[in-house]
C-alpha cells in the first residue's frame, strides 16, 4: 500500500449489491474476523446513508449476517423508480457496492489485522 | 446418503446460449434448470401473446432444447425444469413436445405448471375486496387497474414436485420463484416434507445461490483478476444431501472459481433482511449457515434454518407507464465533463423553447462517477465524457421530440462532441413493477402433462 493513496473500505471487505423493486442492498462482507468488529461499530447506516445522499435515500437499514462477517444495507427509494423506470444508467444499483467500497477509512488504526491474507488464491 | 445434482446453465433471457449444453455435457447433471423471467420480463412476454396467441413465452429455450437432444439421448436420466413457459406454458410445452418428437426422443414426458397468470381473476379478486395494495407505499391496485397488463403469482415448489411424480422429464413452468427451480427437484429426489423447514430452506439456500448462473462461479466477484479464464467460465451445480447439506461447485477445467468470497456475496444478491428470505416454500434464515471451502472449487454449506412458508404468496404486476428514451453523446478534449453538462441543459432547454417538458429527466456524465455518486467523489478529469440523457413522461410524442435533439448538438454544442454515430435513440414503453401479496387460497396451481400430440390432460 502506498502511502498517498488512503485506505478504502475495500482493502478489509469485498461486496455486491442489487435491486428489489425501488430499493437497492447492498452486502458488504469483512475479510477477517477483525474487520468485521470494525465494521460493525463504524460502519452505521447514518454514514451509508449520508455517503449516498446525492441518491436521496429516504432511510437505510442494515442487517448483521455475522456467520458471513457481513453487514447488508438496504437503501429504500435509491433506484429512480426501479428497473424500468430508473432514467440512470446504472438502473438496478448494481454499482453502488463498488462506490461504498471506495469509502475512504479515516478512523483507521491498525488495518492489518484487517486486509485480505495475502496470495489467499495464485497470482 | 442420498444426493441430488442439480446445475443452472441460465440466469436470465439473455444469458449466455452455450451454457447450459456445456454444463449439461460436464457437469453429470440429474437436473438442468434454466430460469428466463426477470421481473419485468412477463409485461413484454403478455403483450406478445395478445398480439399473437401461440407466443409469449421464452423463445431461446426451445433453441436450446434442440441442441441438448444428443446429450438427453446419452443421458437419459437427465431432466430439466425451466421457467421459459413465461405467459404461455402450454404453447412453450407444445413446441417442446414436438422438438423430442423429432429427435426421437416421445417417451420424455413434459408436463407443464400453471395457475401463476391471476390477470383473469384481478376484477373478481378486488370485489371480493382484496386491494392488491403496493407492496412498498400502500397505494391500491385500483389505481391503475386500467393499464394492467400482466398479474402473475411466485408459484413455489410443489406443482414442481407434482409434475416430476407424475414422471415429467421436462417441466415448464411459468412464474415461479427462482429458488423454487432448485428446491423442487431437491424434494421430489430427497423425499424431504413440506414440514420440514431447515430442509426446505437449505434447499432454498442452494437454489438463491445458482439462480444467477455465473455470478457464484466467478462472475462479479470483487477480486474478478484472480477468476481465471471467465471467457470460459463454469455454470454453476449444487450437489444436495438428503441431510440439506449443499455442496456448490462448477465443471472440471472449466474457468471462474467457487470460493467462500464468491459464495458469500451471491448469498447475499438482492436480499433485504437476510434472517428472513422470503419465498412461497418457506422463509430461510441465511444467517445460520456455515461456509466451508472442502476442496478447490467446492463450497460445502451446512446450518440453514426455516421458518414456516408466508400465508401470502407475492404477485407481480406490470402496467404501462408512459414512455421512455435515453440518448448519449461523447464530449471529448478538456472541460470534457463541463461541456457535455451544458450539451445537456441545452438539450433541456431546447425542448422548453419547443414548449415540450417531460415529466421526468435526467443528464448523467459518464465517466465522472455518475452510476454510484458519493460525497466521497473527487472531480473528474476524464479526457472523455459520455454524456447521457434520459426522459420519461406519459406522452408518447415529448418522448419522440426529445430523441431529435441530440444530433443538432453535432454542429451547435461545445467543442469535442463526437459518437453520435448510432443515432437517433429509440423511444420504448414503460411497464412498471407493482408488487403485492394475495391469500394462498385466492391460488390454485394446475400441473399438465403435455401427451404425444402436445394435448393436454390434467393430472
Amino acid at each position: 500500500m502506498s502511502t498517498t493513496e488512503p485506505l478504502r473500505l475495500r482493502d478489509i471487505a469485498h461486496g455486491r449489491s442489487g435491486d428489489k423493486g425501488n430499493h437497492a442492498n447492498i452486502a458488504i462482507l469483512a475479510y477477517t474476523e477483525a474487520g468485521y468488529a470494525w465494521l460493525r461499530k463504524h460502519l452505521t447506516a447514518e454514514i451509508v446513508k449520508n455517503y449516498f445522499r446525492l441518491l436521496n435515500p429516504s432511510a437505510v437499514l442494515r442487517y448483521e449476517a455475522a456467520n458471513l462477517k457481513a453487514l447488508n444495507f438496504v437503501l429504500l427509494d435509491v433506484l429512480g423508480g426501479g428497473a424500468s423506470l430508473s432514467l440512470r444508467t446504472d438502473t438496478q444499483g448494481k454499482t453502488l457496492a463498488l462506490a461504498l467500497l471506495q469509502m475512504p477509512l479515516q478512523q483507521m488504526i491498525a488495518v492489518e489485522p484487517m486486509v485480505r491474507a495475502p496470495g489467499r488464491t495464485e497470482r | 446418503m442420498k444426493t441430488v445434482r442439480i446445475g443452472n446453465g441460465c440466469g436470465f433471457w439473455g444469458d449466455n446460449l452455450d451454457a447450459p449444453i456445456l454444463l449439461a455435457e460436464q457437469g453429470q447433471l440429474d437436473y438442468l434448470t434454466l430460469e428466463y423471467l426477470a421481473e419485468l420480463t412477463m409485461s413484454i412476454l403478455a403483450l406478445q401473446k395478445q398480439r399473437r396467441p401461440e407466443t409469449g413465452y421464452a423463445t431461446d429455450f426451445l433453441d436450446v432444447l434442440e441442441r441438448l437432444c444428443p446429450l438427453l439421448q446419452r443421458q437419459p436420466r437427465l431432466k430439466i425444469v425451466t421457467n421459459a413457459g413465461g405467459m404461455n406454458p402450454r404453447a412453450c410445452a407444445r413446441q417442446a413436445r414436438q422438438i423430442l418428437n423429432k429427435a426421437g426422443l416421445g417417451e420424455r414426458a413434459v408436463a407443464v405448471v400453471l395457475g401463476d397468470d391471476v390477470s383473469p381473476h384481478l376484477d373478481s379478486l378486488l370485489e371480493q375486496g382484496y386491494r392488491l395494495a403496493h407492496l412498498d407505499n400502500g397505494v391500491p391496485l385500483a389505481s391503475i387497474r386500467d393499464r394492467v397488463v400482466s398479474a402473475n403469482v411466485y408459484l413455489g415448489a410443489q406443482p414442481i414436485v407434482e409434475a416430476l411424480r407424475q414422471g415429467a422429464s421436462v417441466v415448464i413452468t411459468g412464474r415461479v420463484a427462482d429458488a423454487s427451480l432448485t428446491l423442487g427437484p431437491a424434494v421430489h429426489e430427497l423425499g424431504w416434507g413440506w414440514e420440514e423447514w431447515n430442509l426446505l430452506a437449505a434447499g432454498t439456500v442452494a437454489g438463491h445461490l445458482i439462480e444467477c448462473g455465473a455470478q457464484v462461479t466467478g462472475g462479479l466477484w470483487c477480486n474478478w483478476q484472480e477468476a481465471p479464464d471467465l471467457a470460459n467460465v463454469g455454470y454453476p451445480i449444487a450437489e444436495i444431501d438428503a441431510a440439506g447439506t449443499v455442496r456448490i461447485t462448477k465443471p472440471p477445467h472449466t474457468g471462474g472459481v467457487v470460493n467462500h468470497e464468491t459464495v458469500g456475496e451471491q448469498l447475499l444478491y438482492e436480499v433485504g433482511d437476510p434472517a428472513a428470505y422470503l419465498t412461497p416454500d418457506v422463509i430461510a434464515n441465511f444467517t445460520t449457515v456455515g461456509l466451508r471451502e472442502s476442496a478447490p472449487n467446492v463450497v460445502e454449506i451446512t446450518g440453514a434454518q426455516g421458518d414456516p412458508a408466508p400465508e401470502t404468496y407475492k404477485v407481480s404486476i406490470a402496467y404501462r407507464n408512459g414512455f421512455l428514451s435515453s440518448g448519449q453523446l461523447v464530449l471529448a478534449g478538456p472541460q470534457a465533463v463541463a461541456k457535455a453538462q451544458q450539451c445537456g441543459e441545452m438539450i433541456l432547454a431546447r425542448l422548453r423553447r419547443a414548449g415540450v417538458v417531460p415529466e421526468r429527466s435526467h443528464v448523467e456524465c459518464l465517466g465522472a462517477g455518475a452510476c454510484g455518486p458519493t460525497v466521497e467523489q473527487t472531480p473528474s478529469v476524464a479526457p472523455e465524457i459520455v454524456l447521457r440523457v434520459a426522459v420519461h413522461d406519459s406522452r408518447r410524442a415529448v418522448v419522440e421530440r426529445f430523441t431529435r435533439e441530440f444530433a443538432p448538438l453535432v454542429t451547435s454544442g461545445p467543442p469535442g462532441v463526437t459518437g453520435y454515430a448510432t443515432g437517433r435513440p429509440a423511444v420504448r414503453e414503460v411497464f412498471a413493477y407493482w408488487p403485492t401479496l394475495i391469500p394462498r387460497r385466492a391460488v390454485t396451481p394446475v400441473v399438465q402433462m403435455i401427451d404425444e400430440n402436445g394435448g393436454g390432460n390434467d393430472g
